[in-house]
């Protein structure tokens, strides 16, 4: 177990610093820099002007030696300064963690609710016109879009009530800010639940042919014992792994919400770093985006082992 | 005690049915969601090969006075504020989806199929390092690397296919280094050996063949997911450049300003895609209950 999680650590930590050269080396492939933007921006042509800029970000200097300031002021927590604002990094990214994490969680808080009641419906009247029903539903929730979803429910809603809930300013109290991600929320989570809801679904249907069923079902135990009691608390197992899978799910949702009503989340930053070619946002939000999902992968393993006592990671 | 009629049970099962016709009526009956999933597919790909002879319109040309016209008439899905045909414009963004989509998936499964093979066939330090580059590439969500590939390489159509390309091969790498792992300690594969078989003939010819039904499996969720992927990315404006007529530029062209005055344009591009990745989601499950027996329902 303690060598399982010592080498389980060291992985973690080699696939973060394989991500990180990865993803300043792609950074770096772009064809133009933010000196060029900057200058054209500027509608400056002066090529002297445009090398000032870019020794003042630094841009100059060897690629080894940028990726070496980089890392190092990593590891002390100096994200660098943005080029576009021109103000540290963290102090742009700190701020928009959580309005992104409180959607996040609220999105798979929507998910499992809606998702596991519907799986385990469907997989104990399989083959029903529910089950159909429910299939198809799921299947169609993995196949909208949830940018798309999104402008359908902006479009409802200003069709049914003229207006809709927009994160503008910072939001007065808890109740406020969840109400104004209520709707984002169940866009992004109406996406993940289909992923839940199909997995509870096989994962019940497995477990319901399994020996011990039969035994409860024979001792005479009631249909729904059986169900719940039995059949459930098993079958939820798998499904535990799959809020992992999740966490990059959402990700992917939050990138496209977040632009669609206009939450000033990381998500959406992200894109609009990336189109202003601003590394230092760019890169250290890619490691913060990698960094929380192999971090879920972790403790979803954790759980797993906790959860079930025949997983053993001994050796 | 109830007797057993063989006729009936044999029937049921298929086994008197010969030709193709028939067989796939057979299969069609017997996995009607798959039917549809396939159909809807069909209807995608023909839309984007013929798309030229379907459109009645240029998809590009702009026409200042049929701007933003509604459904109807000339237009039967409306213009957009250029006054381009809607309908036009969809039948041939079927031809970008088509060509990102499939092109992505064959592109990301061919490389990891060459990974996965040589990771799994050669073991050893090799297999060691492939996979440790592929849980660095796995831990990146699908967009968010597609989208930082899009924005290293620049917007265009081939880059575009790239982009969502390399975020699929670790995937296709796991299930084929996977079944490899298990398929080279067969008898057969000892067999071909001990006839003198190379042993790149060997994981070509014997291997790989037999990691072909889960991969079917697999090529047919990516394919779904590259369409959505490339949807995204255009959509966030970091896809397909004008002037090709990408399903989700269209959103994003009309997304905030027209929800409220043309609410034609945010629908019908939606259905567009909606319809066509379902359509191979329902494909890719029948497909799985098909190919993969352990998996059936």
């Amino acid at each position: 177990m303690g060598s399982y999680l010592v080498r389980r650590l060291l992985l973690m930590a080699l696939t973060l610093f394989g991500m990180s050269v990865l993803i300043f080396v792609m950074l770096r492939l772009v064809p133009g820099d933010i000196s060029d933007i900057l200058v054209d921006a500027a509608g400056i042509a002066d090529p002297k002007e445009k090398a000032k800029i870019a020794k003042e970000l630094g841009l100059d200097r060897p690629i080894v030696e940028q990726y070496g300031q980089w890392v190092g002021g990593l590891t002390r927590g100096d994200l660098g300064f943005a080029y576009v604002s021109e103000r540290p990094a963290i102090e742009e990214i700190a701020p928009r963690i959580p309005i992104s994490a409180k959607l996040a969680l609220m999105a798979l808080f929507f998910s499992v609710i809606i998702g596991v009641p519907f799986g385990v419906i469907s997989a104990v009247r399989q083959n029903s016109l529910m089950d159909y029903g429910l299939r198809i539903l799921s299947l169609s929730g993995l196949s909208l879009p949830s940018f798309w979803l999104g402008l359908l429910v902006l479009m409802a809603a200003v069709h049914w009530f003229g207006t809709i809930p927009i994160y503008t300013n910072e939001p007065r109290g808890f109740l406020a800010e969840v109400g104004l991600l209520a709707i984002p929320a169940a866009v992004v989570g109406f996406r993940s639940s289909a992923l839940i809801m199909r997995l509870t679904r096989s994962s019940m249907l497995e477990v319901m042919r399994q020996d011990y069923i039969r035994t409860a079902r024979s001792k005479g135990a009631s249909n729904a014992s059986v169900n719940y009691d039995h059949a459930l608390r098993n079958a939820l197992l798998p499904v535990v792994t799959i809020i992992g899978i999740e966490a990059a799910f959402l990700v992917g949702g939050l990138i496209v919400t977040e632009t669609v009503f206009n939450i000033p989340g990381v998500a959406r930053f992200l894109v609009e770093a990336i189109r202003w070619r601003d590394y230092p946002i760019v890169q250290n939000l890619v490691m913060l985006i990698a960094f929380v999902v192999v971090m879920v992968n972790f403790l979803v393993d954790m759980a797993y082992m906790v959860l079930d006592p025949r997983i053993k990671f001994g050796d | 005690m109830s007797t057993v009629n063989h006729d009936a049970e044999l029937a049921r099962a298929g086994a008197n049915i010969t030709g193709w016709v028939s067989q796939l009526a057979f299969t069609a009956r017997r996995y009607p969601l798959g039917a549809v999933g396939a159909l809807i597919v069909l209807v995608f790909i023909l839309t984007a090969v013929f798309a030229n002879f379907i459109a009645p319109m240029d998809p590009t040309s702009t026409d200042a006075k049929s701007s933003l016209a509604v459904p109807g008439g000339k237009f039967w899905l409306g213009a957009d504020f250029m006054g381009r045909d809607m309908f036009s414009r969809i039948v041939h963004g079927a031809r970008i989806s088509l060509a990102v989509g499939a092109g992505a998936t064959l592109i990301g499964g061919a490389l990891g199929i060459a990974i996965g093979l040589t990771s799994g066939y050669l073991g050893g330090t090799v297999d060691l390092l492939t996979q440790r580059l592929m849980d660095i590439m796995q831990s990146l969500p699908l967009l968010v690397m597609a989208l930082v590939m899009a924005a290293a390489l620049g917007p265009s159509l081939q880059n575009t296919i790239i982009a969502i390309a390399i975020p699929l091969v670790p995937s296709v790498a796991r299930v084929v280094r996977s079944s490899t792992l298990s398929l080279r300690e067969q008898p057969f594969v000892e067999a071909a050996r001990a006839v003198g078989m190379g042993e790149m003939r060997i994981a070509v010819r014997h291997v790989l063949p037999n990691t072909l039904a889960p991969l079917i499996v697999l090529g047919t969720a990516q394919l779904g997911s590259a369409i959505l992927v490339e949807a995204s990315l255009s959509f966030l404006g970091l896809g397909i450049p004008e002037p090709y007529p990408s399903w989700g530029r269209m959103l994003s062209e009309s997304a905030a300003e027209y929800v409220r005055t043309a609410p034609w344009l945010v629908i019908f591009p939606g259905v567009a895609i909606s319809m066509t990745v379902f359509g191979t989601n329902l494909l890719g499950d029948a497909l799985r209950d098909i190919l993969d027996p352990r998996q059936r329902s």
